[in-house]
């Protein structure tokens, strides 16, 4: 750890936090690290502003949104172009406080907890910028045409603006709390989007099921960050990172196993690890451009991220390595069993879903093998091919009207554009070499491989990384073969749909064509032994991550992926070949044990609904429905029955006593009036009468009472 | 000299202008019978200014101040009466109620 500590580019770190921290100034991180406070914030206004004013503009917010994307896009691109090919390694934090938490540390001392609003640019955060902004901006674009006559059309780029937003407040995090903040604001957004189309219940139900499984994992993160936090003092990846720098026998040294452990569940929610990685496939129900960004750039990439962050933590012998088996064995599961069931899917969207959540198994699996470079290339390199698949399927579903491939079919006559892209994002995913989806997927299993010679735990570590290994092949095997199959049965055969389908609109192939050159190139930054863009890029952090990354080209590993993934390709293009009549009837085969086990998703959702949410929801159903029907109602049946009880006298007094006042009065008033009336005759006699009365009387008085 | 003769006098002439003020119709003798209460109060006047030998004469004075107002009263009076009658063709005082609206 130190020795690579001491070969790490120096460290240019200026904290600007009102001279709360000594500062540790090594030099200015210039005026574009300094001003990345607008990174996330503008997207955040904007997302607010699209509210209160996006119907009145004149593209109805789309422009406000696409106007945000392409700011911090272009930002993202300079940041991460410096971090690219820069000479110094920019890492810089700013930081707002914004109040303090009294507690006491464990040892004893009382100290306060920090609570700072603050970003960080660093190698990780601009490469995410970078991801977040360019991806988001082609699927900003693309949602355009795809939204066009959406009955929630501001609203949507509203909260689409929102999920971006947030997805950056949690990546330009210098701290828990801020990343938690960020995590949630993507929990929330994620959940507005999914259900966008909640007429059906369906889409809202798995609004509700994305927004509850991500929920139970983010106890993790809370517990996680909470341990930290109290153990270290600070909430601050620096001061966290300090710490772990300086070796063992810290307070956070004796809960970092168990830290380490709940910050992953906290990762395994939002990054769809097995077994948590139910919500994904169903948040299939929002728009396409959703699963797009979603899938590609934001929210699934923040538990990828969240480790990556943490990695000199998990990297540690005297802190949270130990735990690493874990991510390794999660990592595997998911990398390979909800691949299987990509194989049985007939909703186009379900399969890049699947293939979405084996995907981020090979991120976190190679997180667990202590491969940093290697995960979060996979993710850098999947956010292009991903998102040009999914606004691909976008494109056809768009033309064809229907998400089921068994309405598709030879589709590569009419719409050239979107196949070709397709088929550059499949064979990128299938880790077809020169295509990015090969180097990333390669440095994996080569980092999969150094672990498994050199795993630093235990005697069964080497063993499990081995099998780790054999199965992310295996894993690589059934990516291309489930690719093949959506390719050939959506592009190639016979179009089985209704109408004639047409190509989209310029508006979405633009984007498409975009994405395709990512799809192609984003791997060549980080070729072993060639370029080592990527890995000095994401290696300028505050420590040093300290991984591994292979020098050269690891031949045997490259040979034998690209050779699977080509068997893969034969023999999905032999099964699936596109002869019109028998194309479906081989899609329908059914492998007896294993073919229910995978339409049933592994009974995975059965046994959450039986086992944890039936048994609880009914107990709890009938409790609240109890509690609802004798205390609750109880209370507001008794203040129904009091107010009742009291109104009756006041209702007495009112119309009795207070009415009959103002009526006596009234009476009185008239009465008086109508005996006065009767000496206003008009007559001038009667009124000299009443005078000479008067006169006679006051001399009567006078003579009787004067003297 | 007894003063009792002319205030019996004033007295009788002030009952007789109070009786024609009341009973007559006629605007023109309700008018005159004021005159005669107004001659009644004057001989009043004049018969205790002799009575009580005032030097500077106040009751004499105060009496033909009165005829004077009573004079300019009876004008604007008659001139009212003439134009109602023109009006209504009736100067009868039980018609004139006007007063009550």
């Amino acid at each position: 750890m130190n020795s690579l500590l001491a070969h790490a580019a120096p460290l240019l770190l200026a904290a600007e936090d009102g001279g709360e921290h000594a500062e540790t100034v090594l030099a200015d991180g210039g005026v574009l690290a300094s001003a990345a406070w607008l990174i996330p914030v503008v997207p955040m206004v904007m997302a607010f502003l699209i509210v209160f004013f996006g119907k009145r503009s004149p593209l109805k917010g789309w422009g406000m949104a696409v106007g945000a994307m392409g700011f911090v896009a272009l930002y993202g691109t300079v940041l991460f172009g410096q971090a690219l090919f820069g000479d110094s390694a920019v890492v810089y934090q700013g930081a707002v406080e914004i109040g303090d938490i009294g507690t006491t540390t464990a040892d004893g001392h009382a100290s306060l907890l920090h609570l700072e609003w603050g970003w960080l640019v660093d190698g990780l955060s601009s490469m995410m910028y970078f991801v977040v902004g360019v991806v988001g901006l082609f699927v900003f674009i693309y949602a355009k045409s795809y939204m066009k006559g959406d009955i929630r059309y501001t609203w949507f780029f509203a909260s689409f603006t929102l999920f971006a937003g947030g997805m950056l407040v949690l990546v330009s995090a210098p701290n828990l709390i801020q990343l938690i903040v960020g995590w949630e604001l993507v929990g929330v957004a994620s959940y507005l989007l999914i259900g966008h189309y909640w007429e059906d219940q369906e889409n809202s139900s798995a609004a509700i099921k994305a927004f509850l499984v991500n929920k139970v994992a983010d106890v993790g993160l809370f517990i996680g960050a909470i341990m930290i936090g109290l153990s270290v003092g600070s909430f601050r990846f620096s001061d966290i990172m300090e710490v772990v720098a300086g070796g063992g026998g810290t307070t956070l040294a004796t809960v970092a196993f168990w830290a380490g452990v709940a910050l992953f569940i906290g990762a395994m929610g939002k990054s769809a690890q097995f077994p948590l990685h139910v919500w994904l496939p169903d948040a299939m129900a929002g728009p396409t451009p959703v699963s797009a960004l979603m899938h590609a750039a934001t929210m699934v990439t923040a538990g990828v991220f969240l480790i990556g962050r943490m990695f000199p933590f998990y990297n540690s012998p005297e802190y949270a390595e130990e735990m690493r088996w874990i991510i390794v064995i999660i990592g595997s599961l998911t990398l390979f069993l909800p691949g299987l069931i990509a194989l049985v899917q007939d909703d186009i969207k379900k399969v890049l879903a699947y293939s979405t959540v084996s995907q981020l198994g090979y991120m976190m699996v190679a997180m667990g093998a202590g491969a940093y470079t290697a995960g979060l290339f996979h993710l850098f390199t999947h956010a292009f091919f991903k998102a040009l698949l999914f606004l691909g399927a976008g494109s056809v579903i768009h033309a064809v009207h229907s998400n089921n491939m068994s309405d598709m079919g030879g589709l590569r006559k009419y719409m050239p554009w979107t196949f070709w892209t397709f088929l550059i994002g499949s064979a990128s995913l299938a880790g077809i070499f020169p295509l990015a989806g090969f180097w990333s997927k390669d440095e994996i299993l080569a980092s999969l491989q150094y672990a498994g010679e050199n795993y630093p735990v235990e005697a069964g570590g080497a063993a499990l990384a081995n099998v780790a290994l054999v199965v992310a092949i295996v894993g690589a095997f059934v990516t291309a073969f489930y690719m093949t199959r959506a390719v050939s049965l959506t592009f190639f055969g016979s179009y089985k749909g209704h109408g004639e389908p047409l190509e989209s609109p310029k508006m979405m192939t633009v984007p498409l064509v975009a994405l395709a050159v990512g799809a192609v190139t984003a791997g060549w930054l980080n070729i072993p032994g060639v370029t080592s863009y990527f890995t000095d890029a994401v290696g300028k952090v505050l420590v040093p991550a300290g991984d591994h990354h292979a020098e050269a080209i690891n031949f045997a590993i490259a040979l034998s992926a690209s050779l699977v993934g080509l068997l893969a390709i034969g023999l999905g293009y032999l099964l699936w070949y596109p002869d019109k009549e028998t194309q479906q009837e081989r899609d329908t085969f059914r492998i007896p044990v294993l073919y229910p086990l995978l339409v049933n998703k592994y009974y995975i959702d059965d046994f959450y609904m039986d086992v944890i949410v039936r048994p609880i929801r009914g107990p709890i159903a009938r409790a609240t429905d109890w509690f609802n029907g004798h205390v609750i109602d109880a209370v507001v049946n008794g203040v129904g029955f009091g107010t009742k009880a009291l109104a009756k006298p006041i209702y007495a007094f009112d119309q009795r006593g207070l009415d009959g006042a103002i009526n006596a009065s009234a009476a009185g008033t008239a009465g008086t009036g109508t005996f006065l009336r009767m000496f206003q005759t008009g007559k001038v006699q009667q009124y000299a009468v009443m005078i000479f009365a008067g006169t006679v009387l006051l001399v009567a008085g006078l003579i009787i009472f004067g003297t | 000299m007894i003063i009792m003769q002319f205030l019996i006098l004033g007295a009788a002439l002030f009952s007789l202008g109070v009786y024609g003020v009341l009973t007559r119709r006629n605007a023109v003798l309700v008018l005159l019978s004021v005159e005669l209460m107004l001659a009644a109060v004057n001989i009043n006047f004049v018969a205790f200014d002799r009575f009580l030998g005032d030097e500077l004469a106040g009751g004499q004075v105060f009496a033909l101040f009165i005829i004077a107002i009573a004079a300019a009263e009876v004008g604007i009076g008659l001139a009212i009466i003439l134009l109602i009658y023109r009006n209504r063709h009736d100067a009868n005082v039980d018609d004139l109620d006007l007063m009550k609206l």
